[in-house]
């Protein structure tokens, strides 16, 4: 799967675990013939074979070769942890991971709380609703590199947009592409707008199920619109937000092509990241591929936290009987 | 709030969303000299389409488009066909292990696509693939994602159907051809515009297994023109306009079935 994160939300699979098997009719003890296991497996084998060579040989060959010294064509010889112990005593490590983690903080509340904002105001009668709606949606369908150009753009000291109208408001040669901070908070700005639109969706989705009765009887018992958000539709709104914090937090540890086209990484390591390290150390002048593939292992592992997370929530709710 | 405030407030919103694709487009239609001289204006003076020729002239952007448009249909195609083949079988036929094949497929979600970068360049090198469309191809065709949505779906297709078929002893590439895949229309156009619109944005794994400039996709061309233009903005952004306008397009024309297939991902 190549999918990339931030130019495409919608194809990058919900890595966290969906629901396990629902058994549908048909599900009866074992096959009833070996035939129809045959004919099974004949609908299954292509996309079966696809993953496997693709997702599960490279996952366990990423993790073998974490504890390699393997560059891209050359031979590899085993080197137990050292890959490891060299990650966890560099700084340039601690920082990527630092920066990943302050990037996930800054973007996942920002774009969902936004989403949540412009879902709750476009459900009710605005007028021309459909246009705002779409006008949200577009940069979801933009792909990354070219998000990441037109954040360049805009952010350039010299020619840029942002600075002429900054100057205008007497705010003179913001440093974006020199000063850590900001130009961390340029490709902030730039992610949280490819990925408003995806909060909004799942939001206005999900405020079609909220019962219009309960509104209703709340606006009775003389609850304001402010009262109502906060008691009544907020409650019911659990479940997708918390679908979102898990989805978002996946693609901001996944975050490369905004950062790797507009910073670089820069300036110096403010605005490196798990994965443009990843790529540096693996596809970079070093070509190392069993340090890439550790910090491939270490993104995993994130990864997986997350998931198990959202598993375990699943199982919970599932358990005291309400989903949503 | 009355719906005129609301209306104001989303507005901005709307404004501040669309700036950045206004700034694209501005700048792409500035001549150089301008650019050079005063920056980027947010009207500027003039206007030409001189980045375009100069871009068509001195880069093969034609073929980048082909490039993109095929390598982009191909994987839908292929990628539609093996997940509605897969989604069908786990959703409609009993076989053995069928659960513990689903679990397996379901479990491939959570795999990083950039954590196993590494190993997957090699696994392309070994099948002699590097460099060729089947390297960016084949690796992106089967989605975890595609499988469960079709599943999903095709779970809600009665079973008397398939059994009745089965009675009139049609076989199952047979019911699958005739019955189930007319049904699925909704299903498909879900299926074709997220993994279309997944290949057409690609940038990372295209970057790692294509080599060629000629076999450049869109996205990959993009941040070539980057080294060759440096900071010469009016054809990046001629470049970036070409790139994005097709799905902007299409997401227009068919914006329900996106909105559709990216709610669907919110559901349990």
């Amino acid at each position: 799967m190549s999918t990339s994160t931030q130019a495409a939300p919608a194809a990058t699979p919900p890595t966290a675990g969906a629901p396990l098997p629902s058994s549908p009719g048909r599900t009866g003890p074992a096959g009833r013939s070996w035939r129809e296991s045959l004919v099974g497996y004949a609908f299954v084998s292509p996309n079966l074979v696809l993953l496997v060579l693709f997702l599960f040989v490279p996952l366990v060959s990423a993790i073998l070769m974490s504890f390699q010294d393997v560059s891209s064509f050359g031979p590899s010889s085993w080197v137990g942890i050292d890959n490891y112990r060299r990650l966890l005593s560099e700084d340039v490590f601690w920082r990527t991971l630092t920066n990943t983690l302050v990037f996930t903080l800054a973007t996942v509340p920002t774009s969902i709380a936004i989403g949540l904002v412009l879902a709750v105001l476009l459900d009710t009668a605005v007028p021309a609703r459909t246009v705002l709606r779409t006008i949200i949606f577009v940069p979801i369908v933009i792909s990354g590199l070219v998000v990441a150009l037109i954040g360049l753009l805009m952010f350039d000291e010299g020619v840029g947009m942002l600075n002429g109208m900054l100057a205008a408001v007497g705010i003179d040669d913001a440093r974006w592409q020199t000063d850590g901070t900001l130009a961390m908070v340029s490709v902030v700005v730039m992610t949280v707008w490819t990925r408003v639109g995806f909060a909004m969706v799942i939001y206005l989705a999900a405020l079609q199920d909220v019962p219009r009765e309960i509104h209703e009887a709340a606006q009775v018992d003389g609850a304001g619109a402010v009262q109502r958000f906060w008691w009544v539709t907020v409650p019911m709104l659990s479940a997708p937000t918390f679908f979102l914090v898990v989805m978002n937090i996946i693609w901001s540890f996944q975050v490369f092509d905004i950062v790797y086209v507009m910073t670089g990484g820069g300036p110096g390591n403010d605005t490196e990241m798990l994965v443009t390290y990843a790529y540096d150390q693996g596809f970079g002048p070093t070509r190392d591929f069993g340090y890439g593939s550790t910090i491939g292992v270490v993104i995993f592992l994130l990864t997986l936290v997350v998931v198990v997370l959202r598993l375990h929530r699943e199982r919970r709710e599932a358990r005291s009987g309400g989903v949503r | 709030m009355s719906r005129w405030v609301r209306f104001l407030v989303v507005a901005v919103v709307c404004a501040v969303m669309l700036f950045p694709l206004y700034c694209m487009l501005v700048v792409a239609f500035t001549p150089r000299d301008a650019l050079f001289d005063s920056g980027a204006q947010l009207w500027p003076d003039a206007f030409t389409t001189e980045n375009f020729t100069r871009l068509f002239d001195r880069f093969p952007v034609g073929t980048w488009f082909l490039n993109s448009v095929m390598v982009a249909g191909i994987t839908t195609a292929l990628s539609v066909t093996v997940n509605l083949l897969a989604g069908y079988a786990l959703a409609k036929l009993r076989f053995l292990g069928r659960d513990a094949v689903f679990v397996l497929i379901i479990s491939t979600m959570m795999i990083p696509a950039q954590a196993i970068m590494f190993p997957q360049f090699r696994t392309v090198i070994d099948l002699g693939l590097f460099g060729t469309f089947w390297a960016v191809i084949l690796p992106s065709a089967a989605t975890a994602f595609g499988i469960f949505l079709a599943r999903q779906f095709l779970l809600a297709i009665p079973d008397e159907l398939i059994e009745a078929a089965t009675m009139d002893g049609a076989g199952q590439v047979r019911i699958f051809l005739r019955i189930v895949l007319p049904l699925c229309k909704p299903l498909i156009a879900v299926l074709v515009l997220l993994a279309f619109m997944a290949q057409w944005n690609d940038f990372l794994w295209p970057l790692i297994a294509l080599k060629d400039p000629a076999l450049y996709t869109l996205p990959v061309s993009l941040r070539f023109l980057q080294g060759q233009y440096d900071a010469d903005y009016g054809g990046l952004m001629a470049a970036a306009l070409i790139t994005c306008l097709p799905l902007v397009l299409l997401f227009v024309l068919l914006q329900r079935y996106f909105v559709q297939g990216l709610a669907r991902t919110g559901i349990k």
